[in-house]
């Protein structure tokens, strides 16, 4: 059953890389960035939810609330003040660094108000979880509520996008920023929503993470953050399925490979994977195939 | 080659020596405190390796994000020659052979890697070098080398399993890395490496070579039809870049005691801190690259006494100054004072 | 014997054929053009030519070679130069340069003499040089070398595309329709310089175009294509008097 018990795990793990490979996508897919500092929303999230709950002793609810409308805030100012103006700048690079710009400045803002030690992070899951079979499969509560929200949320976004005027908005402008201009469609309001829905899933990504493994520091939500990136690109950067699956694939192979292999060399194992893959799909498992005109 | 390009990379060397005399005489006359030397070596390898980079992001136009794995390279496979000879060779011989050891590896590996990576494009081929670069890092910190009588021992476990003889001795111990590497680089030899580096790099863009670098990254297709073989040059430039990151790797290793393949050295975070000194030195700007390197590695430092708010100022500095670059409304804006500023006279 | 040999040239892509049973033969010497509505696959035809695309039928023999399976770089280094409907050039290197990346593979030395600067490095590059600024001189390009690329007006930048796929010394030129985007008046500076290229290197030039002034004033010979089959070919004159082709051109 020990099998079982990582695979579920992985399961769990993978589901917030997926949640985080959610927002990187999006915000990669539309606004054509990649936002370095996604990760560190993930980090700003925990710290409010710990302020709240653990410094304030308030409610569980009330700080993840407090968590999605600070990040929320923090990507669409972000977006406003350092993104925008960098739009149409000669070189993608630009806006590139500096969104590690604004990594640096939110891991050192972390750093400055609460510290380097490490803050031991009171899980927001309070159920304990079930115990299957004779009692071999426990499956934590915070494991089950991580798996069950991804798939809330990935049902939620799907629906969004193809339903709703905004999200169809969000695709034109994905597939033809000029496009969608003339077509009436207002292109800043578009990926200021965006941002705001991708640091939103940031700050629940941020709630999962810290409740799954209780150690928060300004640097904890830089490698997840990364490995998600990883996870979206391994499912095919823009699609949002796509996520879904290389966020799961990741998390798994992390977590088996840590167990039956190395803990050690699991991270190589994950990034030689993405290698793999992009190596025979080289816009990944369902990216779409890019041809360049001649 | 044209005059004004002859005194363009004629200018660059010369600000690099007129940098290491003012450094020399300031060590001399005792105006340097013993903080501010041990940041002269760093600072002059940060240097090397961002023109490795802007050689590759610049030059041929493909953005790496895992250069530091190449620096890692250079820095280990030296590091571990220097280690096996250390009393065999007299020292000067022994560091250049270093050089040789580490910058071969590292080409080895750029050539190795840049096989399966420069068939990807964009941001897809920036992950994957983040990638070969997190993975470059992760295995060397699995490594367990030994040496004894019986030679090389290896093992990814653990230093037990090398099984080594009594008097063998542990060289890389997986985590732990490398220690006791000769302390064999100063600012001098690192002033020299970033000469030929700059040397190098310089006739490159100005040959033949170069120039069918720089085709294929302004425009593939074109440089196809007119002949160019497209993927040699990208690999030719590619296996340069890292072959200099290894060189840097190489005073890295020679002027620390204890040698970890640590993030905060090798990871990406650390590439990404070269990125940011080739982009704000100017992209293709190999100079630039140099006095963005020195200035952005010393600016943390100058701002020591603000003590905990430096990183912060730092990355602030780093977004007014990305936005005052490049924003296209900021350039059209100062464009605007300018042009007035110059009626007025 | 033809320099340009083609026969039986097809290619589908996804069950839809974009050239069918495609043949040209063009002497030394000629000026050919092709033409034929938007769509007909007059730009798949050069990019079969140029090795962009692997045809799935026929043969290409280029002064008796074949090159049908060949890859890009080898079929320039045959013979075949090309320019683009949308120009590509090098758009952040300089006028001489661009077509100085065009004598690369004829004026060489090795990498280590280019990076140490030493050997044969400086006499080659005088050469290169001189070579270079003799090509710029024939295309009035000379005043503008140092100038980027990018920063050329839209005519002179046609020019360059030109220069440098001459710099390739080849034995065929093709040009993508040249004309495309231009005013009048630059139209008629292009046809001048197309005669000057000709009379210049004694070129033998297959060139896609809409503007039939154009085609006419200077084409000797004319393919026509339309739905990617042959429709007409033959001299200048007669093509175009063919009450077929002027269907497939106006329409009813």
């Amino acid at each position: 059953m020990s099998f079982l018990t990582y695979l579920i795990n992985g399961l769990s793990l993978g589901s917030i890389y997926a949640i985080i490979a959610l927002g990187y996508t999006m915000v990669y897919g539309i606004a054509k960035m990649l936002n370095f500092a996604h990760g560190d929303f993930i980090m700003v999230g925990c710290y409010v939810i710990f302020t709240i709950c653990s410094t304030l002793s308030g409610n569980t609810f009330v700080g993840i609330i407090a968590a999605i409308i600070i990040c929320t805030l923090l990507g669409v100012t972000t977006e406003r003040i350092a993104y925008r103006p960098l739009r149409g700048a000669a070189s993608p690079l630009a806006v590139l660094i500096t969104a590690i710009g604004v990594s640096y400045f939110l891991e050192n803002l972390a750093l400055l108000i609460f510290g380097a030690d490490i803050k031991s992070f009171s899980s927001v899951v309070k159920w304990n979880g079930v115990t299957l079979g004779d009692g071999s499969l426990r499956i934590q509560g915070v494991t089950i509520v991580t798996i069950a929200v991804s798939i809330v949320i990935l049902i939620a976004l799907q629906l969004f996008i193809h339903k709703t005027k905004e999200g169809q908005a969000m695709l034109a402008v994905a597939e033809d920023r000029g496009a969608a201009t003339l077509m009436g469609i207002n292109v800043n309001k578009t990926i200021t929503l965006t941002f705001a829905i991708g640091s939103a899933l940031a700050a629940v990504a941020g709630a999962l993470l810290c409740s799954a493994y209780p150690s928060l520091s300004p640097y904890t939500g830089a490698m997840p953050g990364i490995k998600a990136f990883v996870a979206a690109v391994l499912g095919g950067i823009g699609s949002i399925p796509g996520a879904m699956i290389g966020g799961l694939v990741l998390g798994i192979i992390e977590i088996l490979s840590k167990t039956y292999i190395s803990s050690q060399l699991s991270d190589a194992i994950v990034f030689g994977i993405l290698v793999v893959v992009l190596l025979v799909k080289p816009t990944g498992i369902l990216g779409k195939k890019i041809q360049e005109k001649v | 080659m044209n005059k004004k390009r002859m005194q363009d990379q004629l200018i660059t060397y010369g600000i690099v020596i007129a940098a290491y005399i003012i450094m020399e005489i300031l060590i001399l006359t005792g105006n340097l405190s013993s903080h501010m030397k041990g940041l002269l070596v760093p600072m002059t390898y940060y240097a090397v390796i961002a023109v490795a980079l802007n050689l590759c992001v610049g030059i041929l136009g493909e953005l790496s994000i895992g250069h530091c794995g190449f620096m890692c390279i250079g820095a280990f496979f030296s590091a571990f020659f220097s280690k096996v000879t250390e009393n065999m060779l007299p020292t000067p011989i022994r560091f250049f052979l270093a050089f040789v050891v580490g910058i071969a590896f590292a080409a080895l590996f750029g050539f190795l890697i840049g096989i399966p990576v420069l068939r990807l494009r964009g941001d897809y081929l920036a992950i994957v070098t983040l990638a070969f670069g997190e993975i470059i890092k992760n295995v060397i910190n699995a490594i367990y080398l030994g040496v004894d009588a019986n030679g090389l021992h290896m093992s990814l476990k653990n230093s037990m399993e090398l099984g080594l003889l009594p008097e063998g001795e542990i060289i890389v111990n997986g985590a732990m890395g490398i220690t006791g590497t000769p302390h064999d680089s100063n600012f001098t030899i690192a002033v020299i490496v970033l000469l030929i580096s700059l040397f190098v790099v310089q006739n490159l863009i100005n040959s033949r070579d170069g120039r069918a670098i720089m085709a294929v990254r302004d425009n593939s297709i074109a440089a196809e039809a007119t002949g160019i073989n497209v993927t040699g040059y990208k690999m030719m430039a590619f296996t340069i870049s890292a072959a200099i990151a290894g060189a840097a790797g190489v005073l890295f290793s020679h002027n620390i005691t204890s040698l970890t393949a640590a993030s905060q050295y090798f990871g990406y975070n650390a590439s990404i801190m070269i990125l940011v000194y080739v982009v704000l030195g100017g992209i293709g700007n190999i100079r630039g690259s140099v006095i963005a390197a020195v200035i952005l590695y010393m600016l943390p430092e100058l701002l020591r006494g603000l003590n905990n708010y430096r990183m912060l100022i730092y990355a602030i500095v780093l977004i007014v100054m990305m936005i005052f670059n490049w924003s296209p409304n900021v350039i059209i804006f100062r464009k605007m004072i300018l042009s007035k500023f110059k009626k007025r006279r | 014997m033809a320099l340009l040999e083609v026969n039986n040239l097809s290619i589908s892509f996804g069950g839809l054929r974009a050239v069918d049973d495609f043949g040209i033969s063009i002497e030394k010497g000629e000026l050919y053009g092709l033409i034929g509505p938007n769509g007909a696959g007059k730009t798949t035809v050069f990019n079969l030519l140029t090795g962009v695309y692997k045809p799935n039928e026929g043969r290409i023999r280029l002064d008796g070679k074949d090159i049908t399976r060949d890859n890009t770089i080898k079929i320039n280094h045959a013979g075949i130069a090309r320019t683009f409907q949308n120009i590509r050039l090098f758009h952040q290197m300089s006028v001489i340069d661009n077509v100085k990346v065009g004598l690369t593979e004829r004026f060489r030395y090795s990498g280590l003499e280019g990076v140490l600067h030493i050997g044969r490095y400086r006499a080659v590059e005088k050469q290169v040089d001189e070579e270079a600024m003799k090509l710029l001189k024939v295309f009035d390009l000379d005043k503008e070398r140092d100038v980027l690329a990018s920063n050329l007006p839209y005519g002179k930048q046609r020019k360059l595309e030109i220069a440098r796929a001459m710099a390739t010394s080849p034995k065929l030129l093709l040009l993508d329709e040249p004309a495309a985007g231009m005013n009048p008046n630059e139209t008629a500076e292009l046809m001048d310089t197309i005669a000057l290229v000709r009379k210049e290197f004694d070129m033998t030039i297959l060139l896609i175009e809409h503007d039939m002034k154009l085609v006419s004033g200077i084409c000797e010979k004319l393919t026509v294509l339309n739905f990617g089959r042959v429709l007409k070919q033959g001299n200048t004159k007669e093509v175009l008097a063919d009450p077929e082709v002027i269907t497939a051109y106006l329409g009813e």
